[in-house]
């Protein structure tokens, strides 16, 4: 396709052009003028502070001298911080694993319900990812209260001791997880539905006629189908989740003895709390490689995709 | 319209007459004559106990011209220590902040040292307490001046009827209103003997062993009352001592009769547990008992604030104070130490206590015999002993005395109760020092 926009003739031919004026001309550059604002909003608000956290995780506690990689160096020796980097991977591995299994299966529901009663159901469902999550996580908390909250009184109802959903290290971990694939599921949910709303009718037709048994046509049909946005809601949720901060610091704020800290609420405990900027900026920037692996992984898939249609 | 012509002799004549008026006049100034002025208090938690400082200050402002305005800034969602750090980061934002705790020492090199301010008022109201020193005074300089608004002692808020039901104590007798306290047997012995009876009556005692401040100046108290010291003011690590042993084995026992969910337990949770009716004591300053009174009534009726119990090494109470300090590119400090002096007046201070209902404490010896603690009700007198009006404890801050930067970090990163909380679980005791020691040490870098 041709790079210049279509201009008048009769300019073309009597007009000299000149090279301002021909570079305004081109499509890239109108492109670029008009991602503009857009491209000074990131560097406002994303690559500023980037750049500057990697300044700070550089300087000493006292942010007076250059320490160069100090504060990972002392990072690596904490049992704390090792501790954290255990507790992020579990939480944002095994959260989205279960968002995952959860979000198709009831995609698989409500694709199954009749078309007259499914936007009820597909609105009702998406209730806990719009819901801001500190809010629903304070309703939670109320809920693992173990003294007076609905689930130990359920639990207590029925003989059964009451459980300290926050109080000891292993509840703990499973009440953020928890919550985590409470509130992040419909996304999955409503990805999976549009994924499989796209699937050919004809193919299962085919299946049906080949013999195929409901498994067969999941195995064989629906998941190569569904493959590419499984693969990229996975990887985009995976991101999400371990730069998570709200629900843990709402639930448990990285306690019983730091048992649920991940990244972003350790960082704030040891810089904001702690007073230690240049500590807790080197925390933060921990996630940067794990997700940049992740974010590759997203856009080589898409890259993939683009191809392939 | 009718134009006059002005002549040369007219024209000195008005002049010369317009300069003699103009130097005879009194010296009017004008509003706002003596600049501006930016103030960020600490938003307080009583309903309707900001008016008091408000009303302060538009008084300060009218009566020596300066344009103030104030921002009442939560500390819910560490909203105030964001915006703290904010401020330090940009050298740009109030003039006058409020700074809790450990924050003067912190932003050290940022503030104007506040020596003028607090010598005259030491004079006038008294010496101040070894922590307020600790916290605020660096190398013989202040660096802010405690506040009356936010500061609080932390000590047990007990159910008079519980105690007395479940452990035979007679709280008010031990602590009478209006009188000198007769406590010499209310130490940790007795104290856990009645932490236990109350458990197996059915109303435990709520000391949390979370991570939060309440947690961590419960365990800070009881640390000192061992003479445990974590690292001492030189910064040594002293964490593997006797007297840290002696008091992780106290609290050890007395775990067992707390509830089970006390690790988890944030600055709501013990509120919640006395408000509840379920507990018998708390360790808090009087916002819990103000919300029974509105919410429990019948709770409220039976509550007593006293003194903290006697260990070995003497008998402390957390003490927690906020200070209001003045940043170093602040545009107007004379006018910000004048308006700090105003409101640390002892007439500002109770006007602020009373506010408050008796929350809030003035550092100052002096000061911590308003009435409001002797009237306050119900029942009447139950905020008396609050302000420790008879010396009868040592205030404290949990992690004190170890240098600043040291302190600061074991006091947010709740060492202490991490480690009764690990040996209490079942962790040998050595095993929670030496983790403990690696934590401090790691606190200890520059």
């Amino acid at each position: 396709m041709a790079d210049v926009a279509a201009r008048n003739p009769a300019d073309l031919s009597t007009q000299p052009r000149s090279g301002l004026h021909k570079l305004m001309q081109r499509k890239s550059t109108i492109a670029f003028l008009m991602a503009l604002p857009l491209i000074l909003l990131i560097t406002i608000l994303v690559a500023y502070p980037a750049g500057y956290a990697v300044y700070l995780a550089t300087l000493n506690k006292g942010m007076t001298r250059f320490v160069g990689f100090g504060n990972f160096e002392f990072l690596f020796g904490r049992d704390t911080f090792w501790l954290v980097v255990y507790q992020s991977c579990l939480f944002a591995i095994t959260a989205v694993i279960f968002k995952a299994i959860i979000g198709f299966v009831v995609a698989h529901f409500v694709h199954n319900i009749p078309s007259k009663g499914q936007r009820k159901w597909r609105g009702m469902l998406l209730v806990p990812w719009v819901i801001p999550p500190a809010m629903s996580t304070l309703a939670w908390l109320w809920l693992f209260d173990p003294s007076y909250s609905a689930l130990n009184w359920l639990l207590g109802f029925f003989g059964i001791e009451g459980i300290p959903w926050t109080g000891e290290a292993g509840w703990a971990r499973f009440s953020v997880i928890l919550v985590n694939v409470w509130i992040g599921s419909p996304f999955f949910m409503i990805m999976y539905l549009a994924a499989l709303k796209s699937v050919p009718e004809q193919l299962y037709e085919a299946a049906s006629i080949d013999g195929a048994t409901w498994w067969q046509r999941i195995w064989y049909v629906t998941l190569p189908m569904m493959r590419n946005i499984i693969a990229i809601t996975a990887l985009f949720s995976l991101i999400v989740t371990f730069a998570n901060f709200d629900i843990v610091r709402v639930l448990t704020a990285g306690g019983p003895l730091n048992s649920t800290h991940i990244f972003g609420t350790w960082a704030f405990r040891v810089g904001i709390e702690g007073g230690d900027i240049p500590l807790g900026a080197a925390v933060s920037l921990f996630m940067v490689p794990i997700l940049a692996v992740a974010a590759t992984f997203i856009l080589r898939d898409i890259t993939k995709r683009g191809s392939e249609v | 319209m009718v134009s006059r012509k002005v002549g040369r002799r007219r024209f000195v004549a008005g002049t010369a007459v317009a300069s003699a008026a103009l130097v005879a006049a009194p010296f009017v100034r004008s509003a706002n004559a003596a600049g501006k002025l930016s103030v960020g208090f600490w938003d307080h938690w009583v309903p309707g106990a900001n008016k008091a400082t408000e009303a302060l200050v538009k008084e300060w402002a009218e009566k020596n011209k300066v344009e103030v305005s104030m921002d009442f800034i939560t500390s819910q969602g560490n909203k105030l220590l964001l915006t703290t750090a904010a401020e330090s980061q940009a050298k740009s934002g109030h003039d006058v902040l409020a700074f809790s705790t450990w924050l003067p020492s912190r932003y050290a090199d940022q503030l104007v040292p506040m020596n003028d301010v607090m010598e005259p008022l030491i004079k006038e109201n008294g010496a101040v307490n070894g922590t307020v020193e600790y916290l605020g005074k660096v190398n013989g300089k202040w660096l802010a001046v405690p506040a009356t608004s936010g500061s609080q002692i932390k000590g047990p808020c007990s159910r008079i009827d519980l105690l007395k039901k479940h452990a035979g104590i007679d709280i008010q007798a031990m602590y009478p209103a209006g009188a000198a306290p007769k406590a010499d047997a209310w130490n940790l012995d007795n104290f856990l003997k009645a932490a236990e009876a109350c458990q197996k009556g059915g109303n435990p005692f709520g000391i949390g062993l979370g991570t939060t401040s309440d947690n961590v100046d419960t365990a800070g108290a009881l640390f000192h009352a061992f003479g445990a010291q974590l690292v001492n003011a030189k910064g040594d690590i002293t964490v593997k001592s006797d007297p840290v042993r002696q008091a992780l084995d106290y609290y050890k026992k007395l775990m067992q009769f707390l509830p089970p969910d006390v690790p988890s337990w944030d600055d709501a949770s013990n509120n919640k547990f006395l408000v509840s009716g379920q507990g018998t004591l708390i360790m808090n300053p009087p916002s819990a008992w103000a919300v029974a009174k509105r919410d429990a009534p019948q709770v409220a009726e039976q509550l007593w604030t006293h003194g903290f119990p006697s260990g070995p090494k003497g008998r402390y109470a957390p003490f927690l104070p906020y200070f209001w300090g003045v940043w170093n590119f602040s545009k107007n400090q004379s006018a910000a130490k004048s308006l700090i002096t105003y409101l640390s007046q002892a007439s500002s201070a109770e006007k602020m206590t009373n506010a408050s209902q008796g929350y809030d404490l003035p550092a100052f010896e002096k000061l911590t015999t308003f009435k409001v603690w002797a009237e306050e009700s119900p029942p009447k007198g139950t905020l008396y002993h609050y302000p420790n009006p008879h010396n009868h404890q040592t205030l404290s801050i949990a992690a004190a005395p170890a240098p600043h930067k040291i302190a600061e970090q074991i006091y947010t990163q709740a060492i202490m109760t991490q480690m009764v909380v690990r040996y209490a679980k079942g962790e040998a005791m050595d095993k929670t020092l030496d983790w403990a020691a690696k934590e401090l040490e790691g606190f200890s870098r520059n």
